[in-house]
């Protein structure tokens, strides 16, 4: 498994998230450039797994396009893509909230 | 070793069984079923609570504020602690305080000041930078990263894996060779500040537990003043191999907290659980395995208890503790098992705790050295000299 999520981004519409698994894992929100703009993740409690957490993010300002990966070990996976964006660009995509940053390690993947 | 608890232990027993069942669990509801963190106002107002029953900084030695209970009660309590969904590594999720690295104990007072202290006050995290790609078990032949003498200062590179907290971490503690041909009289302890030039956490490394991580490091260059030794050089390994033998019994306390947690989730749902018309707990079959549950549960108990009793009057007690910690590793690891079967296909959900404490209980097998060390140590220790 490669440290940064690095398959194609798909089109963020109602086709495609219907398409997606109800499965637990992580997914990013990027716009037009490939910026991500966002990170989340769809845990034990979500009720649709990813397609549920996507569809959710839908109408997020700047997102038109996202990735998913299914990974059962979600919340170290969620805190990992954060890290690596942190690492990258030294602060958290646009729509997670810095507060975060406080509750998260520092990584330097090199 | 009187195996009636005091009047004083039982008291404090129920309450942090009252503490785990009215304050821990039901907060548990609304967290994700893999979480190791409460949010930060719950954590500050349940802290002020633990310290208001007097158990906060349960671990911290009496000379340094904690409350000055002995290791069987502090075993006790540990017992209960975890007792909980998330109480296999994060017990109460922390509110009872930790006591930071137990080897800062024996710092000099300038590393007291920089670290102990203000550990003890939660302002400072330390990690223990042991494991490296070459094993965790046997320290003495297994550590290769190497620290070279440079006039006052140390060169240290190597690395180490399977390292928890280090990535959060403002110092730790890392053992390096500073003599290569002299086994375990060849490593050192140094305290590191992780922001050292040269301090690299590479990765997380993902494993069984999903909400906790496991960080790989590498030192490159990393310069050390000598007044970052811990201890003396080359008398790293005894600090090392103390920590190993105390850090087995509360490490067993967990596993058995665990097991009674989803004992009595089993024996409850058994009663209430019908199939053919009658309750599970009428089936010769679930009886028995509620029957093994209760035997493998006291068992585990019971030499745990001992280790801490040795430990605490200051006999030799090496032996018991791999003991327990073998016992309470895989019989907890059963009781988790055969109590995910009673509930059948609701047991491997994420709607109940068993698929986090099966996966987690695995770990606890391997971590603070697998079964098969344990062993190893209760042979050396029964053969003696004849084994060598």
């Amino acid at each position: 498994m490669s440290i940064r999520l690095d398959k194609p981004f798909q089109t963020l519409n109602d086709d495609n998230v219907a398409k997606l698994s109800g499965n637990l894992g992580v997914f990013q929100l990027a716009d037009d450039k490939d910026k991500i703009v966002y990170i989340g993740y769809a845990g034990g409690k979500s009720l649709f797994g990813l397609r549920g957490e996507v569809d959710a993010c839908k109408h997020m300002q700047g997102a038109s396009q996202f990735r998913v990966e299914v990974n059962m070990s979600y919340l170290t996976r969620y805190q990992e893509l954060l890290m690596v964006y942190i690492s990258d660009y030294d602060r958290v995509p646009l729509h997670n909230d810095e507060q975060q940053t406080r509750q998260l390690g520092k990584l330097s993947p090199g | 070793m009187n195996l009636q608890l005091t009047q004083e232990q039982e008291m404090i027993v129920g309450m942090v069984r009252r503490f785990v069942k009215e304050e821990i669990q039901p907060r548990e509801i609304n967290l994700d079923p893999d979480a190791d963190a409460l949010p930060e106002a719950d954590k500050a107002s349940l802290v002020a609570k633990v310290k208001e029953m007097g158990l906060y900084g349960l671990d911290i030695p009496s000379e340094y504020g904690g409350p000055d209970l002995d290791m069987v009660t502090r075993t006790l309590i540990a017992i209960e602690m975890s007792q909980h969904r998330a109480g296999l590594y994060t017990p109460c999720y922390g509110v009872f305080g930790g006591a930071g690295l137990a080897q800062l104990y024996e710092a000099t007072d300038e590393q007291k000041d920089k670290y102990l202290y203000p550990t003890l006050r939660g302002e400072k995290s330390g990690f223990f930078g042991l494991t490296e790609h070459s094993g965790g078990s046997d320290p003495a032949r297994a550590i290769q990263t190497k620290a070279v003498k440079d006039g006052d200062d140390w060169i240290i590179n190597g690395g180490k894996i399977f390292i928890s907290g280090a990535d959060k971490a403002d110092y730790g503690l890392v053992f390096a060779r500073t003599s290569p041909d002299r086994g375990r009289g060849g490593v050192t302890c140094f305290i590191v500040d992780t922001d050292t030039p040269g301090f690299h956490v590479r990765r997380i490394v993902h494993t069984l537990r999903s909400a906790r991580y496991a960080t790989e490091l590498q030192f490159e260059d990393m310069r050390i003043p000598n007044n970052k030794v811990l201890g003396e050089v080359n008398k790293g390994f005894a600090i090392a191999n103390d920590r190993l033998s105390r850090q087995r019994i509360p490490y067993s306390a967990g596993c058995i907290g665990v097991a009674i947690a989803a004992h009595e989730l089993a024996l409850e749902y058994s009663k209430i659980r019908e199939t053919f018309g009658a309750p599970l707990s009428s089936r010769q079959s679930i009886q028995w395995m509620l029957v093994d549950n209760e035997i493998d549960i006291q068992h585990a108990r019971w030499v745990t208890l001992e280790a801490a009793d040795r430990a605490q009057r200051g006999e030799p007690f090496r032996k018991q503790a791999a003991m327990c910690k073998l016992v309470a590793s895989e019989a907890a690891s059963r009781v988790v098992d055969r109590s995910m079967q009673i509930h059948g296909g609701y047991g491997v959900t994420k709607d109940f705790p068993f698929e986090r404490w099966y996966r987690e209980m695995r770990i606890r097998r391997i971590g603070e050295g697998p079964s098969e060390v344990q062993r190893h140590i209760i042979a050396r220790d029964i053969l003696g000299e004849s084994l060598r």
